[in-house]
C-alpha cells in the first residue's frame, strides 16, 4: 500500500527487464525520481545505464516491468510517447541542425506560424529568448548553431527540451566536453530547472562533480540495480558498489610465459584522444588495456597499427624503430589489428572467408600479380581448421557467419600473416559464451607461441581474467599499470575513473 | 549460400530478359532475326560493351565514371591526328591508349589525393576532356584514314566483324584481371569495405587510381573502334556514352553500392542495350521516344537492385 500522505514520486520504474541476444542487459531494474531532483546514475561501461535510459526515452522496448509517472502506470512504447509524457534526452551527440539558428532549432517542427506555413519570426525569436534567458545564458537565439560552442549548443538542447514541456531530463555525460567555467554554468542552469520542479537523470563518470550537482546516486552493475545513496557520499563507497562483482565466468589456465621485450611504445600521441602514452609489451604476454569509453584505448590501438598516424612518439619493435605511416607498414613489421568495429573495419562482408583471410597476404599468394588460387584455398582451409571457424566452406561470404566466427576470420587474417604483435580491440564483443572461451584459449596459445598481445576490453572480468598486466587509461593517458596479482576490480575502476589509488 | 544463389539467379534473370527481348522483337519484326541484323547489333554493341567493361571496374570499386564519353573523344582525336601526322598505326594506337589511361589516372588522382567524390571529379573531367578534344582539333573532325587502319572495324573473319573479336578479347582480359589477379581482388575489397581493406595493408589510393586508369584505357579502345568505323574522329563524339555504359553495368547486376558484380553480367547488359536500341530502330520508334525508353530501363534496373538490397536488409 502506498503512503497516502506523501505524493507519489514523479517517476518510478519497476522490474524493468531487457534481453538482447546472448546478454541480459537489464534484470529487474528499479529506479525512482522525485520532482526537482538531480539523480545520478552510476555504473561501468555495460552496466545497463544507457539501456535503462533508452527504455525510458522509448527508443528501446522493454521485455517486462512497469513505468509509473505521478504514481500512474503509463504506456511508453515509442519516442513520441516519451515526448508526450515530458521525458527528454540530451545525448552526447547533439541532435541539432548546424545551419539553422538556435531559435529555429529549439522550435524545429513546431514553429509558431502566421497564416499557412509562414513562420512568425518575431514570436520565434521572442519565445527562444525567454527560454534561453530562463536558463541563465546570454546566447543570441538568431545565431546559427554551428557558430556556437559545445556548451552553448548544449544549452540550446536544454531549451529545446523545455519547449517540449520536459519534466524529466536525461543528460548523458553532459560535462565531458566542457571547460571548468562552462561546467559551473551548466550546473547553475540545472539548479534553475530543479527549482521549477524539473527532474534530471544525470549520467557521468566524473566522480568529483557528482556531489556538486546531484541529490542521490543509484548504482547499477551488470544490468542490475545495486543501491541508491544520498549525496554527498564518499567516493570509495560508490566505487566499491560499482566494482564488487562475483566473477563467475571462467578463463583458461594460462599456458604462456613472459619472455623478452617485444614492443616499446614511447610517448605516442594523437590529440585530442591520445596523449603521451608509453609502455612495453613482452613476448608471451597479454597486456590488458582498461578504461572507460573515450579513454583513448581504440585510438592507441589505431596509432600503433598505423590506422591513424600519431603526431608524436615512436614505436620500437625488438630494438628497431618503426616508421609507421600506413597500416601496410605496421603489417610488414608484424603488427596486426583486430578492430573494435568488426563490420566496419575488420572484414569485407560480401567477400568469401578465403578472400578475407588472404587479403593481407595477397602479395605472398600472388605470382606476377595473379592470385594462386590453390595456395589461397590451402591457406583458408588451414586456418578454418586451426581456428575451428564454422562455415559451410571457404567460399561462403563472411556476412553469413555468426559474430564469433566472423571474429575468428579477422583473427585468422593476422595469424596467417604471421603477426608477432596482435592488438585485439574488444575481442569478444557481441560473441556468445562458447565462442568467447575459444577466443580466450586462442589468445593464450598465441602468447604461449611467443606473440605479444595487447588486449583492449571494456569487460573488467575479461581484463582481470586474461591479462598478465593491466594498463589503465584515463582521458588519453596512462593512469596506472597494474600486475595481475595487484589488479582488482576496484583498483582498475578507480584508475579508470581518474582517481589516485 | 542463399546470397550466392540469388546472385547467380540475378544473372540468369538478366539473360532471360535478353532472350525475352529477342523473342519479342522477333515476333514484332521479321528483320530482327536475320544474320546480318544480329551481326549489326553485335558490331554496334561492341563500343558500348568495351566502355562498360572499364565502367564495371569503377562501379565494383564503389565509384562512378561520368567522363568516359569525353575520353572517347580525346583518345579519338589523338589517334586521328597521330595517324594524319604520318605515324605508324602502332604508334598511333599506343598514343591513343596512353592518353585515355592518363586522363583516367587524373580522375583517380583527383578522387584519391584530392578526396573529391567520384561523381564530381569525373563530372569535371567530362567537361575538361571534351574541351581538350575541341581545342586540339579546333572543333573540326579529323577524317580519312588508311584502309589498313580502317580494317580494325571493317575486317571480317568467318563473316563476323573485327570489333566483335576486339570486344571478346577485351572481356577475356578484363575478366582475368578482375577474377584472377591481386588487383582484381582489391577492386572488390575496396568496393565492399574500403576501410577494412586499408587496414589490411592494401594501398587503397594507388589501386583506386588505377581503377580509373582502366576505365580511361577502355574508353580509348572504344575510341579506336569508333574512329575506324566512322573513318573519322569527332571532338564531339561520345556524348552521353556514360549513360549506356552505366546502364549496361547496372543491368548486368553490378551493384552501385560496390563490392559485387562482374563482367559476365555487364556483357549481357550491353547486349540488352544494343538489342533494345536496334529493335526500337527497326520498329521505327522515334529517337525521342527511344530516349524515354532507355531512361526507364535504367531506372528500372537500379530499382530492382535497390529492392533486392532492401529485402536482404
Amino acid at each position: 500500500m502506498t503512503d497516502m500522505s506523501q505524493p507519489a514520486p514523479l517517476l518510478q520504474m519497476r522490474g524493468i527487464c531487457k534481453q538482447f541476444p546472448g546478454v541480459r542487459a537489464l534484470d529487474e531494474v528499479a529506479f525512482e525520481l522525485q520532482r526537482g531532483e538531480v539523480h545520478v546514475l552510476l555504473g561501468e561501461n555495460g552496466a545497463g545505464k544507457s539501456t535503462l535510459m533508452r527504455v525510458l526515452s522509448g527508443a528501446c522496448a522493454r521485455d517486462a516491468g512497469e513505468i509509473l509517472i505521478d504514481g500512474r502506470p503509463v504506456a511508453l512504447h515509442s519516442p513520441r510517447d516519451a515526448q508526450a509524457l515530458g521525458i527528454s534526452t540530451i545525448y552526447q551527440e547533439f541532435n541539432l541542425v548546424p545551419h539553422l539558428s538556435a531559435a529555429a532549432n529549439i522550435f524545429l517542427g513546431r514553429e509558431p506560424l502566421v497564416g499557412a506555413g509562414i513562420i512568425n519570426r518575431g514570436k520565434l525569436l521572442a519565445d527562444a529568448t525567454s527560454l534561453l534567458r530562463g536558463l541563465g545564458t546570454t546566447i543570441d537565439p538568431g545565431v546559427r548553431v554551428k557558430h556556437l560552442s559545445v556548451a552553448e549548443q548544449q544549452m540550446v538542447e536544454v531549451a529545446k527540451a523545455l519547449s517540449l514541456d520536459a519534466r524529466i531530463l536525461i543528460m548523458d555525460e553532459p560535462t565531458s566536453a566542457l571547460t571548468e567555467s562552462e561546467i559551473d554554468e551548466l550546473f547553475s542552469a540545472i539548479g534553475r530547472l530543479t527549482k521549477r520542479g524539473v527532474a534530471v537523470i544525470y549520467i557521468s563518470h566524473r566522480m568529483e562533480e557528482l556531489a556538486r550537482v546531484g541529490h542521490r546516486a543509484t548504482v547499477m552493475r551488470d544490468g542490475r540495480y545495486i543501491a541508491t545513496r544520498p549525496l554527498p557520499c564518499p567516493i570509495p563507497t560508490l566505487v566499491r558498489l560499482m566494482a564488487n562483482r562475483d566473477i563467475t565466468q571462467h578463463f583458461p589456465t594460462p599456458t604462456r610465459r613472459r619472455g623478452a621485450p617485444l614492443l616499446h611504445v614511447e610517448g605516442i600521441s594523437h590529440p585530442p584522444r591520445l596523449h603521451d602514452v608509453s609502455f612495453t609489451l613482452h613476448r608471451g604476454e597479454i597486456l590488458g588495456v582498461a578504461g572507460l569509453l573515450g579513454a583513448g584505448r581504440t585510438e592507441l590501438a589505431r596509432a600503433i597499427a598505423g590506422a591513424d598516424v600519431p603526431t608524436a612518439g615512436r614505436v620500437v619493435l625488438e630494438g628497431r624503430p618503426l616508421r609507421v605511416r600506413a597500416p601496410s607498414d605496421a603489417i610488414r613489421a608484424g603488427i596486426g589489428l583486430v578492430p573494435e568495429d568488426r563490420k566496419r573495419h575488420g572484414f569485407v562482408p560480401g567477400q568469401s572467408v578465403a578472400a578475407n583471410l588472404a587479403l593481407p597476404q595477397l602479395r605472398r599468394l600472388a605470382r606476377a600479380g595473379v592470385v594462386d588460387r590453390r595456395r589461397e584455398r590451402a591457406l583458408a582451409t588451414r586456418w578454418i581448421e586451426e581456428l575451428r571457424i564454422k562455415t559451410p566452406d571457404a567460399s561462403a561470404r563472411v556476412l553469413t557467419l555468426s559474430g564469433g566466427n566472423q571474429q575468428k576470420v579477422v583473427l585468422g587474417k593476422w595469424l596467417a600473416a604471421g603477426s608477432d604483435v596482435l592488438i585485439v580491440d574488444e575481442p569478444t564483443r557481441g560473441i556468445d559464451v562458447a565462442a568467447k572461451m575459444e577466443i580466450y584459449q586462442l589468445l593464450d596459445r598465441l602468447a604461449a607461441d611467443g606473440a605479444g598481445i595487447l588486449m583492449i576490453s571494456s569487460e573488467l572480468p575479461e581484463i582481470l581474467g586474461m591479462s598478465d598486466r593491466v594498463l589503465v587509461m584515463h582521458q588519453g593517458r596512462v593512469q596506472a599499470v597494474l600486475d595481475a596479482h595487484e589488479a582488482t576490480q576496484e583498483r582498475v575502476l578507480q584508475a579508470a575513473l581518474g582517481l589516485a589509488s | 549460400m542463399r546470397h550466392r544463389l540469388s546472385a547467380s539467379g540475378r544473372r540468369l534473370g538478366t539473360l532471360a530478359g535478353l532472350f525475352g527481348l529477342g523473342v519479342l522483337l522477333w515476333a514484332l519484326t521479321p528483320h530482327f532475326l536475320t544474320v546480318s541484323n544480329l551481326l549489326n547489333v553485335l558490331e554496334q554493341t561492341s563500343i558500348n560493351a568495351v566502355i562498360a567493361a572499364g565502367m564495371t571496374f569503377v562501379i565494383i570499386s564503389a565509384g562512378i565514371d561520368l567522363s568516359v564519353g569525353s575520353l572517347v573523344a580525346v583518345a579519338g582525336v589523338v589517334l586521328a591526328s597521330t595517324l594524319h601526322a604520318g605515324m605508324p598505326i602502332t604508334i598511333a594506337l599506343a598514343a591513343s591508349l596512353a592518353v585515355g589511361f592518363a586522363f583516367g589516372l587524373l580522375n583517380g588522382l583527383a578522387i584519391t589525393w584530392g578526396r573529391l567524390p567520384p561523381f564530381i571529379a569525373t563530372l569535371g573531367m567530362m567537361s575538361i576532356a571534351r574541351g581538350c578534344a575541341l581545342l586540339f582539333t579546333e572543333g573540326r573532325p579529323v577524317s580519312g584514314f588508311d584502309p589498313a587502319f580502317r580494317s580494325i572495324a571493317t575486317a571480317r573473319l568467318l563473316g563476323i566483324p573485327a570489333p566483335v573479336f576486339v570486344t571478346i578479347a577485351v572481356y577475356l582480359m578484363a575478366h582475368f584481371v578482375l577474377a584472377e589477379t591481386r588487383f582484381g581482388r582489391y577492386v572488390y575489397s575496396m568496393g565492399g569495405n574500403e576501410e577494412a581493406t586499408r587496414l589490411s595493408g592494401v594501398n587503397v589510393r594507388l589501386h583506386k587510381t588505377l581503377v580509373y586508369g582502366v576505365s580511361g584505357l577502355a574508353s580509348a579502345v572504344a575510341a579506336v573502334l569508333l574512329t575506324a568505323r566512322l573513318n573519322s574522329a569527332q571532338p564531339i563524339a561520345g556524348i552521353m556514352y556514360e549513360l549506356d555504359a552505366i546502364a549496361a553495368t547496372v543491368i548486368g547486376g553490378t551493384s552501385l553500392m560496390g563490392g559485387e558484380g562482374g563482367l559476365g553480367g555487364t556483357i549481357i547488359g550491353a547486349l540488352i542495350m544494343g538489342v533494345l536500341r536496334n529493335g526500337l530502330n527497326l520498329l521505327g520508334v522515334s529517337s525521342f521516344v527511344q530516349q524515354i525508353v532507355i531512361g526507364l530501363v535504367i531506372v528500372f534496373a537500379v530499382l530492382i537492385d535497390t529492392v533486392l538490397k532492401a529485402r536482404k536488409g
